[in-house]
This record gives structure tokens, C-alpha cells and sequence, in this order.
């Protein structure tokens, strides 16, 4: 198979060109790095069909290896139809992008930011569990200097004694 | 008459659909009637060509009479059948959830009566992805799937579904060009694009040549079966969509990406040296994922995610290229598509009866609706693995083809599946908690719908005018339907595996899939499968 440099060097710097205008924000640039892309590919298929022959029209005295492949051309055919619909879809969507928004930019998603400001912490999953959570508890607290039960410090609590943590339920601030 | 003959009409069904009911788009009941007829008739079709392919093994039918390497094959063998079965009855279940939303919303005209056509040609592009016997057919197969997809995507035109879509259609455009530039590498390289036969020539190449093809066809399907490093743009575009497209994206759209990772690795490249890459992606795939999945408060979100981390279970069964590894794959990709769909359309519901499918809005649905707050728990249980229902019996089928493997590797895998299966126990545990346990008045920003209580019927005749149905029949019934075609699924996994192990044992084998395309007289060579290694 003989090799077309034109066509690889075309089709070189479409990619370039494609790969570069697809890594935009604009909205614009991106698709025209899409047409890029397809063309280029459109090229990369056309060449893998080898050289140019003659039109593959069947006629009894032409051996067989002088027509040309007619297999990549009607795969290019299929390809471009189909980046055609691509593209006008594409357009649509910028054209109501400039509608909604007033911008072609690539907008970021809303729900992400939400997601990754939210703080690890998570008031119901996170919560400190009280140290005591039995009904009955048998732990003695200092409050005041003396010692007491936990509960009845938690009762006895109010605005201007000592403050001990708030329990659980009780201990009223 | 052979009835594997009739397989074209899987594609041309919806096809024809699409057509009448975009001639019919002025008539939304004549337009119902018509996508869901066709569609029920196609399910009655592949379940026919499944039954032919179980009872009589693989066959090929050629289009339009032109022969094997040359023109276009559609191969029916037990994998491609029980993917067309799952899937339609899927899209089946989904499209009368979309009718039921439809008229309960009242929108009898425009933008929705677009949807009909566009849903049966996304059907027509599934089915003939998962038909086709050449390179380039599945390539235009995906492509009519993926525009269909697009349109759906964007339904509406809202805002968020103009973002999401620019992401998803950019993405996908440059999967796509990627596979083409696979395929134009595939025939520059051996000079067919006809799968069969590409399946014997690319032997033939040198191994750089082949890792390279191996590769490209590789990143092009796991951009599209979203695995890990590739996965970015699914939990990024499925949630903004409507519940049911997002269903049936959910199910359908990945797992014809995964349904040609799984041919490539079979028929194209066995025995090839990229399984250990595959184990390490799909680990990657599955704690990636779940994990995600966790940081998510809005359920669609954190579906998507365990979407993603599933897939890693698929991708883990298929690396390991034993008949026991692919097996439990293929049986997991049919659970999952069920399975993932009903958990899609249960978010729906929840989402109209409860106003939001944010898990800090909502509280208190078990007790508002038992019935839906069943629908989620069962294939809820179900995906996390939960026995005995068949997500469970996937798993174990995958853990036990991995330590039947027994390398380091592979134990890793299993691990790293147990783990995951937890953590989405987890991540399901914590939707359960919040929006169906909890009490309202607990939700941090209830939504308003939530404390309304239940509409307005016992108001009288004056306040219907007002209310939308929360609730309506059409909707719970075909979402209950899938629920118990995941329980099904269960109940019936015995036969079910039996199928899986047999098409797991023809892929592998490869001589089924060649003769019937090729005919019966060529010569296989053996594949040099080591046990997998």
C-alpha cells in the first residue's frame, strides 16, 4: 500500500487543530474541533484504501487490483452523513445556550460546586455521640467543686451556675 | 423458515414506528398506541429468536443477500438474544412510565410528542448494536442510539439539560470518532471490517499492531460503558435528564458499551495480554464509583454514581476471560439493566410524590406511600446484593470465578468487590434512612409538596383543576412491573446462569460465532487462553 503524504500531513494538522479548538470553553470552538476531528478521521479512513485506481466500475478486461477500494469511500459517506446531523444538533444547542444564557461558555455543573463545598461534617451522621447515653447513668460529674451525679448536675444547671456540657436531653442553656 | 431469519425486523420494528409516529405527532393517542403496539411486538420477536438461539445455537443472516466478509451480517447468538430481551423489555417497561407521566401531566402536545419517535429510534440503534456482525454497523448502530440520545438528553430545552447535554454530546462525539479512527486502523490493517472474519485475520498481525487496535477499540466502548478514568461525564449529564430517559439510559446506553467491550475481548482479541490493565480498571471502576456515590445527597445523582461502580463488575467478570468470570458478566449485565432502570424510575416517583430526589428534602415517605417506599427497597436489596435476590447470585458467581482464578490480582478483585457491594449497601441504607424513615418535619429543607399531604380528591370536584395525579396508576404499574421482572430474575436465575455459562462457553470457543457467519467449513484456530492468565 502506498502511502499519500499530502493527505497524511492534512490530515496531521486537522487533528492538531481539532484536539487544540476541542479543549476550549467556548461553546463555538468546541464544535469546529468536532468538524476538525471528523474530517480528519474522514481522511485517516480514505487513506487506509490504498491508492487511487480506477473508478470500480466492472469491466471484463481490468484486473481486479487496478480498481480502487470502494469500501472507504462509501464508510466516509456513512461518517459524514452522520457528523452532519452532529453538527446541526450541536448548533442547536448553542444557539439555546445563547438564548438561555447569553454565553457560550461551557458552564460548570451547580449541583459539583454544591457537592464539593459541602463540609465533611455531617450534622446527622456525624453528631458527637454523648459520652453517656443510658438512662441510668452511673457517672459522677464535678461541678461547683463537689461531686454529684450526672443527672442531678444536669438539673441543677442553670443560667449563671457553672456551666457543665449539655446532656443529651436536659441541661438547658 | 429459519426463524433466526427474522432478526433484521428487531431494527426495522422501531424504525417503522418512528416513522408512523412522527406522522401521527398531531395524535398523541393514536402516537401511544402505535410506539407501545411495535414495541410489545418486538419483545414478542427477540424472545422468539432467543428461544431459537438457546434451542439451536448461533446463526447469521446476511442483508440484502451479499455474502459474509463482504456485506453486512446481523449475528444471533444467546448473549446478543438475551441482551435484545432484556432490553426491550426494559425500554417496554419504561415507555409506558413515560405515557403514564405524559398524560398525567396533561402535556398532550409539543416538545413531548417528539419523544415517541426519538425513544424508538434510540430502541432501533440498541438492538442493532447489539445485532450487528461488523465493525462498521455497530459503529452506525451507536450512532443512531447516540443521537437519539442527544435529542432525549435535551428534551425541553431547559437550562441544566442544555449543560448537561453540551457535556454528554461532546463526549460522546469524541467516543465516537475515536471508534472511527479503531475501525479505519482495523481495515488499513487487515482489510474487513466484518467481524467473523476479522476474527481470524487479526491473528495474523504482529502484537504491537494488535495491542494498538485492542487499545483504540478499548478506550472508544469504555468511554461509552463509562469506565473509571473514562466515567467522568456520566454522573455529570444523566441526572438533569427526565426520569424516564435517565431510566433507560441508566439501563441500556452503558451496557451496549459494555456488550462490545465484551465481543472485542471474545471474538476480536482472545487471549490477549490486556486482562490484568482490565482488573485493575475495573477495581478502580467499582471503589471510584461507590465512593462518589456516598458524597451524593440527591438520589438520581447518587444512582448515577453506583451506575458507574457497577460497571466495574461487568469489566471484572469479563478480564478474568474464564467461562465461570464471563458467565456471571453476562448474567450481571442482565440483572443490572433491570435492576438500575426500576431504581431510576422509583426516583421518578419519589420525585413526584415527595417534589424533590434530594435526600435533604425529603422524610417520611414509607409511611406517606408504603407501596413506593417497597418499589425502592426491593431492587435497592437487589443491587446492593442482598440475598437471595440476583444481585447477590451475580456477585457470587463473579467472587467465586475470582478466587477459581486464584492470583493476587484477582483476590484484590474480590475484595474489592465485597467492599463495594457494602458501601452501596450503605449509600442505599442512607437514602432509606432519610426519605423514607425519617419523619418530615426531620428533613432539613422539607419539600413543600411533602407536607402538603395527600392532593386534593376528598376537596371535591372543584379542586381537581389544580392537582396533578402523584401517584398515577400507569406509572406504579410499569415500575412494579420491572420490579418484578428483577424478582424474576431471581426466581428463574438457575436457567438464567445455565444460559449465561452457554453463551459465555461460545464466546470463548468463537468457532460457533465464525461458522455461522462464514460458513461451517472454516477452520478456527485455537485460541491460546491460558486459564485466563
Amino acid at each position: 500500500m502506498s502511502v499519500n503524504l499530502t493527505l497524511l500531513i492534512v490530515m496531521g494538522a486537522l487533528y492538531a487543530c481539532g484536539i487544540y479548538l476541542i479543549l476550549e470553553r467556548s461553546l463555538t470552538r468546541v464544535l469546529l474541533g468536532l468538524m476538525l476531528l471528523a474530517n480528519a478521521t474522514n481522511l485517516l479512513i480514505l487513506s487506509t484504501g490504498g491508492y487511487a485506481g480506477l473508478a470500480p466500475f466492472f469491466t471484463k478486461d481490468t484486473p481486479a487490483a487496478d480498481y480502487n477500494d470502494p469500501l472507504p469511500q462509501a464508510l466516509i459517506l456513512t461518517s459524514i452523513v452522520i457528523s452532519f446531523a452532529v453538527t446541526a444538533f450541536m448548533l442547536g444547542i448553542i444557539y439555546r445556550t445563547w438564548v438561555l444564557a447569553r454565553q457560550d461558555d461551557i458552564q460548570d455543573d451547580v449541583e459539583d460546586l454544591r457537592v464539593a463545598e459541602t463540609p465533611s461534617f455531617d450534622a446527622e451522621d456525624d453528631a458527637e455521640i454523648p459520652a453517656e447515653t443510658s438512662e441510668f447513668p452511673l457517672t459522677t460529674v464535678t461541678a461547683g467543686g463537689r461531686e454529684m451525679p450526672a443527672e442531678l448536675a444536669a438539673a441543677e444547671e442553670q443560667p449563671g451556675s457553672l456551666n457543665l456540657e449539655s446532656g443529651p436531653e436536659g441541661g438547658t442553656k | 423458515m429459519n426463524i433466526a431469519s427474522l432478526a433484521p425486523l428487531a431494527v426495522v420494528l422501531p424504525i417503522l414506528g418512528a416513522a408512523l409516529t412522527f406522522l401521527l405527532i398531531r395524535h398523541s393517542r393514536a402516537q401511544r398506541a402505535v410506539s407501545i403496539g411495535l414495541l410489545s411486538l418486538t419483545l414478542a420477536l427477540e424472545c422468539l429468536l432467543l428461544a431459537s438461539a438457546w434451542n439451536s445455537g448461533t446463526a447469521a443472516v446476511t442483508i440484502g443477500g451479499w455474502l459474509p466478509p463482504w456485506g453486512i451480517v446481523m449475528v444471533v447468538d444467546q448473549f446478543s438474544s438475551l441482551m435484545l430481551v432484556v432490553s426491550s423489555a426494559v425500554s417496554l417497561a419504561v415507555l409506558v412510565y413515560a405515557t403514564g407521566q405524559g398524560m398525567a401531566d396533561g402535556d398532550e402536545d409539543a416538545p413531548v410528542s417528539i419523544f415517541h419517535p426519538t425513544y424508538l429510534i434510540l430502541v432501533a440503534g440498541v438492538s442493532n448494536a447489539f445485532l450487528s456482525g461488523d465493525l462498521f454497523n455497530l459503529y452506525v448502530g451507536f450512532e443512531i442510539l447516540l443521537t437519539a440520545s442527544y435529542v432525549l438528553m435535551t428534551l425541553g430545552g431547559t437550562g441544566p439539560r442544555i449543560r448537561a447535554g453540551v457535556t454528554y454530546v461532546v463526549v460522546s462525539v469524541v467516543s465516537s470518532v475515536l471508534f472511527l479512527i479503531a475501525i479505519a486502523m482495523v481495515y488499513g490493517a487487515t482489510g474487513t471490517v466484518n467481524m467473523a472474519d476479522l476474527a481470524l485475520k487479526l491473528g495474523d498481525l504482529d502484537q504491537g499492531t494488535r495491542t494498538l487496535l485492542h487499545v483504540m477499540l478499548l478506550v472508544a466502548f469504555g468511554i461509552k460503558a463509562a469506565v473509571f478514568p473514562l466515567s467522568f461525564w456520566l454522573p455529570d449529564s444523566y441526572p438533569t435528564a427526565p426520569a424516564p430517559v435517565t431510566a433507560v439510559f441508566a439501563g441500556l446506553l452503558t451496557k451496549v458499551g459494555v456488550y462490545a467491550m465484551v465481543r472485542t475481548e471474545t471474538l476480536l482479541f482472545p487471549g490477549d495480554t490486556l486482562n490484568t490493565p482490565l482488573m485493575v480498571v475495573a477495581l478502580l471502576t467499582m471503589v471510584v464509583g461507590i465512593l462518589g456515590a456516598l458524597a451524593q445527597s440527591d438520589i438520581k445523582r447518587l444512582l448515577s454514581f453506583t451506575l458507574v461502580s457497577h460497571i466495574g463488575y461487568m469489566v471484572f467478570g469479563l478480564a478474568m476471560s474464564s467461562v465461570a468470570g464471563l458467565a456471571a458478566a453476562v448474567f450481571y449485565v442482565a440483572h443490572h439493566i433491570t435492576i438500575q432502570t426500576s431504581l431510576f424510575l422509583v426516583t421518578g416517583l419519589i420525585e413526584r410524590r415527595g417534589g424533590s430526589s434530594s435526600v435533604d428534602r425529603l422524610g417520611g415517605l414509607a409511611k406517606l406511600s408504603p407501596l413506593l417506599a417497597l418499589l425502592f427497597f426491593i431492587p435497592g436489596m437487589n443491587l446492593a446484593g442482598i440475598p437471595p435476590f440476583s444481585g447477590f447470585l451475580g456477585k457470587v458467581g463473579l467472587l467465586q470465578a475470582g478466587i477459581e482464578l486464584g492470583t493476587p490480582l484477582a483476590y484484590a478483585l474480590v475484595i474489592g468487590g465485597v467492599v463495594t457491594s457494602l458501601l452501596t449497601l450503605l449509600a442505599i441504607a442512607r437514602v432509606w434512612n432519610r426519605a423514607f424513615w425519617r419523619k418530615p418535619e426531620d428533613a432539613e429543607h422539607p419539600d413543600p409538596v411533602l407536607l402538603a399531604g395527600p392532593s386534593g380528591r376528598a376537596a371535591g370536584p372543584g379542586a381537581k383543576i389544580n392537582t396533578v395525579t402523584l401517584l398515577p396508576r400507569t406509572m406504579v404499574g410499569s415500575t412494579l412491573g420491572l420490579v418484578v421482572l428483577g424478582v424474576a430474575l431471581t426466581v428463574f436465575a438457575g436457567p438464567l446462569f445455565g444460559l449465561s455459562d452457554q453463551a459465555a462457553r461460545d464466546m470463548l470457543d468463537r468457532a460457533p460465532y465464525i461458522q455461522s457467519v462464514l460458513g461451517s467449513d472454516t477452520a478456527v484456530p485455537a485460541t491460546v487462553t491460558g486459564g485466563g492468565r
